[in-house]
């Protein structure tokens, strides 16, 4: 049983002066993931994170630091002293290990010599390694260019031995590039589009709009439960729910009903910004896919964009539908946010909506509501709530 | 009303449980814990208890010898009486009869027998939410082995032609097996299984103010069915597992307290209906009573408000504390509408906003009154709103 693993970040590592920085939120996000196992640590080394963990919290290790943002990948590794003779041991041991599991035939020794006052060089290593391997398991044969596996040995302060790379998200450390403010709905993309930035480093928080009683309470706690789910990869997730409908109502009576569509949007996307000013955020998350619905035409981009003076990101604008889909069955998401609970409301959709909604037109409308006071009114009862991963 | 009330108008999907049984669990911790199967005196105790129950109820069906099995609750009686008929009797046949409205758990069942090569006739109600025996009487093959209809309605309340199509089944010279799913029926109203000929007959505990978790199917003498599940001697073997006899002295409070009252319940309850209806239909135009009132259950009335979407009241009216049920939900991209009230063909604008209202002996003037006033004042509010929308 592993109490070892080792974590290899990337785009961290090409950071100049303020690789620490990224660094040390990266630890600081491992060790929060970690939160309520015991004796565990995270040390740095040579542009890795080893997390020394209780040999029984293996698995479950492996399941919270993979989640992690700026995290390429990792392996369970042992460590043993910078001697050949340990460093043999434990590597035929290792190999062994991969065998009982698997009918392969081939394999090569990886080794890199980090600490050059190690005796062997690199090739050497290999060359010892896989002679002793070879001569201790019959059947076996080395294969340099395609091998069924390879044991991986690297010689720094201590020699690290593994067989096993399991590939993570990549990305940056959450938390290394400010807070932006997501548009939370109960559908496919949004959440999509917040794990995608929250990926980037960003620390997200969610807004959520709702029209009780026209829209049901389970719409609300699907939204709930897809803010959870992203809290097992941002570490917590704070989110807010507010009511639309007077505004939904006002917009109804008012306007003409074809821009029910895009004037909701508008209130959203303002009612984000205030709210993102107050939480100090400084860009909004939209899971806007260009062309996907009538109100996210380029037309009605411009609509919303206009509405507001924060940058808007839409990490999903170019991409397909099939592409959203397949990261969110990946992280989870995708089964929630095809729930049959409607968040907004259906009541009031006009059949026919307006695709092109014109600039000047949709300020018209607007012109024939209070919309300071409207947006005032609804923030009045916003509801506010924070998830952990545990409260999956 | 300024009392803050709680109304709750969902009887037809599960009832509150009476007060009494919280004493009656309490009882099975500290006394009646035994398993009935056991040798020692304690399980001679339970199973006598259970023995008992089981009298009760078959004494109240006036059957004389037939056989009373508790199973998990009604979705598994039906789903018991039908596949457990099919498989004793299908070398007489394949032909299934049933109708286009009966529970999901009938329709499913049959729908599953489908694949495996029985062939089901699908009666279609007439829109007044009743099966018509001339239907039946089509539909019946010299292959058919099973007929299964519903006693009362779970959605618009309607009580089919039980005695009748029961007759009719009677005079066959192939007899086909008679189910009934008497779910929303027992104990509510006085069942003659006898008299009715009904061969099958399942019910529900929870629908009574008993518990969740228990149902039982009545079974004829003479009448044959297969397990679906395969265990111990409970039940003759017809349905292995230790009982639940936490559920089973549950329903014994529940049906001894309807065998005293059931006359009451239902004269009240059909008085609170009508004064319900009446004022619905008097105070707000266009409404709709989906399925012929004057043949059904006073416990459940369907009603059909045009122009509202039945979910957005349901939620309105929850906001007021009163709790009712609707076979359509909102949602855009599929128009999810009752099958029960397509069945009885239903204009589309009239089901989207149908509300089920179902009451129980719980049910008391002044909580109709309350729900009333908030009806009649959400369904005006909701019109006028939706009309003062720009078209």
């Amino acid at each position: 049983m592993y109490n070892l693993i080792m974590v290899r970040y990337s785009e961290i590592a090409l950071k100049g002066k303020n690789r620490s920085f990224f660094e040390k939120i990266l630890i600081s996000n491992i060790k929060h993931s970690l939160k309520g196992l015991e004796n565990y640590r995270v040390l740095k080394e040579h542009g890795r994170v080893y997390v020394e963990f209780e040999p029984k919290d293996y698995e479950e290790v492996i399941v919270r630091v993979k989640k992690i943002f700026g995290i390429v990948s990792l392996s369970p590794v042992v460590r043993v002293a910078n001697d050949m003779d340990e460093i043999y041991k434990v590597s035929l041991i290792q190999a062994k290990k991969v065998l009982e599991n698997n009918k392969y035939k081939t394999f090569k020794i990886e080794a890199r010599r980090g600490n050059k006052s190690f005796e062997y060089k690199s090739p050497e290593i290999a060359r010892m390694v896989g002679g002793y391997i070879l001569s201790n398991i019959d059947e076996l044969n080395v294969d340099v260019h395609n091998p069924d596996f390879s044991v991986n040995v690297e010689v720094r302060n201590s020699t690290y031995v593994f067989t096993e790379k399991i590939d993570c998200f990549g990305g940056m450390p959450y938390r290394s590039a400010g807070k932006a403010m997501l548009l939370l709905s109960g559908g496919i993309d949004s959440p999509v589009a917040g794990f995608l930035m929250g990926k980037r480093g960003l620390e997200i928080e969610a807004v959520h709009y709702h029209s009780y009683p026209f829209t049901s309470e389970r719409a609300k706690e699907k939204v709930m439960d897809l803010a959870k789910i992203l809290s097992k990869y941002f570490g917590r997730l704070r989110i807010h729910s507010i009511n639309i409908l007077e505004i939904q109502k006002q917009i109804n009576e008012n306007c003409p009903s074809e821009e029910m569509t895009i004037l909701s949007r508008v209130f959203m996307m303002k009612l984000a910004e205030k709210l993102a000013e107050k939480n100090s955020c400084k860009a909004l998350v939209t899971g806007e896919s260009l062309g996907q619905v009538a109100s996210q035409t380029i037309e009605g981009l411009n609509v919303t964009n206009s509405s507001v003076k924060l940058p808007v990101f839409r990490p999903l604008i170019a991409m397909d539908k099939i592409e959203i889909i397949r990261v969110a069955e990946n992280i989870g998401s995708f089964e929630t946010s095809i729930l049959p609970f409607e968040d907004c409301c259906t009541v009031f959709l006009p059949d026919r909506v307006v695709t092109k909604p014109k600039l000047e037109k949709i300020e018209r409308s607007l012109s024939l509501l209070d919309v300071e006071k409207l947006i005032d009114d609804a923030l009045e009862n916003i509801e506010t709530q924070i998830f952990h991963p545990e409260d999956l | 009303m300024e009392k803050k009330m709680e109304v709750y108008l969902d009887n037809a999907a599960t009832t509150k449980p009476n007060k009494e049984i919280k004493d009656i669990v309490n009882n099975s911790f500290d006394e009646l814990y035994a398993n009935p199967s056991s040798l020692h005196t304690l399980g001679v105790r339970v199973e006598r208890e259970i023995k008992e129950v089981k009298k009760i109820i078959l004494k109240d069906l006036s059957s004389s010898d037939g056989k009373m099995i508790f199973t998990s609750g009604g979705t598994e009686s039906n789903n018991l009486a039908i596949k457990g008929a099919v498989n004793a009797y299908k070398r007489l046949g394949k032909h299934i009869i049933t109708t286009e409205f009966e529970h999901k758990s009938i329709l499913n069942t049959v729908g599953s027998l489908e694949d495996e090569g029985f062939k089901v006739t699908y009666i279609k109600p007439n829109s007044n939410g009743l099966i018509e025996l001339n239907d039946i009487i089509s539909a019946i093959q010299k292959d058919t082995i099973l007929v299964s209809i519903m006693f009362v309605n779970n959605e618009i309340g309607t009580l089919q032609p039980i005695k009748e199509i029961g007759k009719y089944l009677s005079t066959l010279k192939n007899k086909p097996i008679f189910h009934v799913d008497g779910v929303q029926a027992f104990m509510k109203m006085k069942i003659n299984v006898e008299e009715l000929n009904i061969d099958l007959f399942s019910f529900s505990a929870h629908k009574i103010h008993a518990l969740k978790g228990l149902g039982g199917l009545y079974v004829k003498k003479g009448i044959r069915i297969k397990p679906l599940m395969f265990g111990g001697q409970q039940e003759n073997s017809l349905r292995p597992g230790t009982e639940n006899t936490i559920g089973i002295f549950a329903l014994k409070n529940a049906v001894l307290d309807f065998i005293k009252n059931r006359e009451n319940y239902y004269n009240n309850v059909k008085e609170l209906k009508r004064a319900f209806v009446n004022s619905i239909t008097s105070e707000l135009s266009d409404v709709y009573i989906n399925g012929d009132f004057s043949k059904a259950s006073p416990y459940i009335v369907n009603i059909a408000f045009v122009g509202v979407k039945g979910e957005v009241l349901l939620h309105y009216l929850e906001m007021k504390k009163i709790y009712v049920s609707t076979g359509s939900a909102c949602n855009s991209k599929t128009k999810s509408f009752s099958y029960v009230l397509h069945a009885i063909n239903v204009p589309d604008k009239l089901k989207e906003g149908s509300i089920r209202f179902s009451f129980s002996k719980f049910t008391t003037k002044n909580e109709i009154k309350y729900a009333l006033d908030e009806i009649i004042f959400r369904v005006n509010e909701y019109r006028s709103m939706m009309k003062n929308g720009k078209k």
